[in-house]
């Protein structure tokens, strides 16, 4: 019996161990992902409104000649919780960009500059397109992109910079590049952001981590635009919910005090009461009679 | 269920009352009799209705903004998360909503099982639970593949897949599921169609469940039959509605832990990729909630096979009342059926973590030996220890253990043990 119950708990210690000590899904990266303090991780986390512009600066002069981001509209530049350009700023982004129009009163489409109720101007007029003039590999929409990655800003960061020269005797096929956080070290794409790849006009040194990490904070804000309305509103909503879960307790306790809980005990109290009489009228009697 | 005849106090409440009984029926819901002992473990069915109307709720104002088309449904999504107000919100409430839902089903569910509340006379509450359970499990799914991203769709593949391996009519099937001869624009029109149904099911069903319920009266942690109306129960108004309340609050917090601060925490990165029908993902899995299921349709080699144990998995618990033909029902007295029911638990467990894992190697394995050991425990194990296991004896009444007091024999003793000189051990 006993060495059953042993055998029965060693059981179930070792598979819960395992199953805890795992992560859910299998595709386990081997190399350690560049771990980053990103100002908008945590509780109260808000981006870094220079650093996001910045970040839009670098997708826009880097990753744009290839990526679209077509979630995002020029309206969002000078949304709160985003980069907050002003109005002008976002403007005079948006009229950059051309898109076509139409049709108009004559029945003809035209070209006219974006306006702020516009999406993003895309590089590319299709997938099959973009797939195409990229040597077969389509350069993923960046809308989500952050979401669609395991490892998620942490792993944007790291790929960017994870360019270098492959092992000696590792064979890589021309247009391919080595970068030992992809999955499969195999990228396609070729190594985007160099030391002075652009010029902040903010005169932020533009060394290659901080190309990095600006443009991965306006990825994952570009994925997730209400970020810190969640933050702010989840805080508001735990500051409420703790109180209220104080009120309730405390009403549960008063409630639950009014249940006669004890009256089972107060009524064994006087069966207990009626024994010891009993007993004392037995004295001196053997005990062994009483039931 | 309370004895006296329920007559509301004004003559127009009589009149209203006497030819549709809602305020007899309120007053019913508010003095049913629950046994004084339930334990936390009994919040979760008020939990689960609470998940069953969030989900309603913010399903019907998704709906408002949600496109069931091949080509515009991710689009809508991310619509729905940017553009719509507090889009974002409903969404992640939604989707973390369901995984809320399955998680306070499945302790649910293992309290059920823990506590015998399977047994007689409640076989029906346990039967209508599990067609709740089975409709749950098919509402997730067709939600999942709505907002047609890479695991969405390719999970509706593999599922409706499983009906081809059925013989000669198989492939038929899966085209009449599919509407067509593949996994397209149909089949996201009528997985739209029935996810938007279900949920409607389902609270029909739980008003049967609870109606059941309500014919023999709660379980409790000691598993005995309690008097109705007696010292031993209390009105559910408002001694259980504040435990309800308070068990609630504290699971919402950590619902709202998800939803505020890792909304995509419980869901698949992949997800966030357009379906695209060219590009198989490295390892297609389903929600964590459906992965033990899936472990053991892998762990059959053949896929028959497979899929016959994986739907045998849930309907053998439908037998379960019969199975477990043990007289007591609290574990609390069945000290075999205590562990082997903490092993059944972590063999569950066991399996959704191997679900998760690609199906090779040690992993096929352990599927095999925690799937084969799953249907031990059922068709085995539970009977024979029904037939033979010692069951400690049975308190007479619940507030024996309610009430955390020395018991009134160790009362007497002491007091005798003062009439010095006497046998005390002797007492009984």
């Amino acid at each position: 019996m006993i060495r059953l119950n042993n055998l029965l708990l060693k059981i179930f210690f070792i598979v819960f161990v395992t199953a805890i000590g795992n992560s859910s899904y299998s595709d386990e990266r081997k190399i350690e992902l560049i771990k980053n303090d990103w100002s908008f991780k945590g509780i109260f986390g808000t981006f870094d409104r220079t650093s996001l512009q910045r970040g839009y600066q670098v997708y826009q002069e880097v990753c744009s000649g290839c990526h679209s981001i077509q979630h995002l509209s020029y309206r969002n530049l000078s949304e709160k919780g985003g980069p907050e350009f002003t109005l002008d700023e976002a403007k005079a982004i948006a009229e950059q960009f051309e898109i076509t129009d139409g049709p108009n009163d004559e029945g003809e489409m035209f070209t006219r500059s974006r306006r702020l109720s516009d999406k993003f101007a895309s590089p590319f007029p299709n997938v099959q397109a973009a797939t195409i003039a990229n040597g077969g590999a389509y350069p993923p929409d960046m809308s989500v992109l952050v979401k669609a990655r395991k490892g998620g800003a942490d792993y944007i960061y790291s790929l960017l910079l994870g360019y270098e020269e492959p092992p000696a005797g590792y064979e890589l096929d021309e247009g391919i590049y080595y970068n030992k956080y992809m999955p499969g070290q195999k990228i396609m794409m070729s190594k985007p952001l160099f030391e002075g790849s652009v010029e902040y006009s903010d005169g932020t040194q533009a060394t290659e981590e901080q190309l990095a990490k600006d443009v991965t904070t306006f990825l994952v804000w570009a994925a997730e635009p209400h970020l810190e309305a969640s933050h702010k509103m989840g805080f508001k909503v735990f500051l409420y919910l703790i109180i209220l879960l104080t009120l309730v307790y405390l009403s549960k306790q008063k409630v639950w005090s009014r249940l006669d809980l004890k009256e089972d005990s107060n009524q064994k109290e006087e069966t207990f009461d009626k024994v010891e009489r009993a007993a004392t009228e037995y004295e001196g009697e053997d005990p062994k009679t009483f039931r | 269920m309370s004895e006296d005849k329920y007559v509301p106090e004004s003559k127009l409440a009589q009149w209203f009352d006497n030819r549709l009984p809602l305020l007899t029926l309120s007053h019913h819901l508010r003095g049913y009799p629950t046994p004084k002992n339930l334990n936390y473990w009994w919040t979760f069915g008020g939990i689960l209705t609470f998940f069953l109307i969030v989900q309603i709720v913010t399903g019907i104002i998704l709906a408002m903004h949600y496109v069931a088309h091949v080509d515009l449904a991710f689009n809508s999504i991310e619509h729905i998360m940017r553009n719509v107000n507090y889009g974002w919100l409903i969404r992640y409430v939604h989707a973390n909503g369901s995984s809320m839902f399955f998680l306070a089903v499945y302790i649910h569910i293992f309290r059920g099982l823990y506590y015998g509340s399977h047994k007689p006379p409640r076989e029906m509450i346990w039967i209508t639970g599990l067609i709740i359970y089975l409709l749950m499990m098919a509402t997730a799914f067709m939600g999942y593949t709505l907002p047609w991203g890479q695991m969405s769709f390719w999970a509706a593949t593999v599922v409706s897949n499983l009906f081809g391996a059925i013989p000669l009519i198989g492939e038929n099937i899966t085209a009449w599921l599919w509407g067509g001869y593949s996994l397209d624009n149909p089949t996201l029109n009528r997985f739209y169609s029935l996810h938007y149904l279900f949920p409607f099911l389902i609270f029909a069903l739980v008003i049967l469940h609870i109606w059941a319920l309500h014919v023999p009266g709660n379980n409790n942690p000691i598993g005995i039959d309690v008097k109705k109306n007696s010292k031993e129960t209390m009105s559910f108004h408002p001694y259980m509605v504040m435990k309800d309340l308070l068990a609630m609050l504290v699971f919402i917090l950590i619902f709202f832990g998800f939803v505020f601060y890792a909304p995509n925490f419980l869901g698949h990165p992949d997800n966030y990729i357009p379906a695209n029908p060219l590009v198989t993902p490295e390892h297609i899995v389903p929600e964590w909630y459906l992965l033990p299921f899936y472990a053991i349709l892998r762990a059959i080699p053949s896929k028959l096979g497979g899929v016959i144990f994986m739907f045998a998995s849930i309907f053998i618990l439908i037998l379960l009342p019969w199975l477990d033909s043990s007289k007591v029902r609290s574990a609390a007295f069945r000290p075999l059926y205590k562990k082997f029911y903490w092993v059944l638990v972590a063999m569950v467990i066991l399996l959704g973590y191997l679900g998760a894992k690609p199906p090779e190697g040690i992993y096929v394995i352990l599927a095999r030996v925690a799937t084969t050991y799953y249907f031990i425990h059922f068709l085995i194990i539970l009977p024979v220890l029904g037939r033979y296991e010692k069951t400690d004896p049975l308190p007479t009444s619940i507030s024996d253990p309610v009430l955390d007091e020395p018991s009134i024999i160790d009362k007497f003793k002491k007091t005798a043990g003062e009439y010095e000189g006497e046998k005390v051990d002797t007492f009984k």
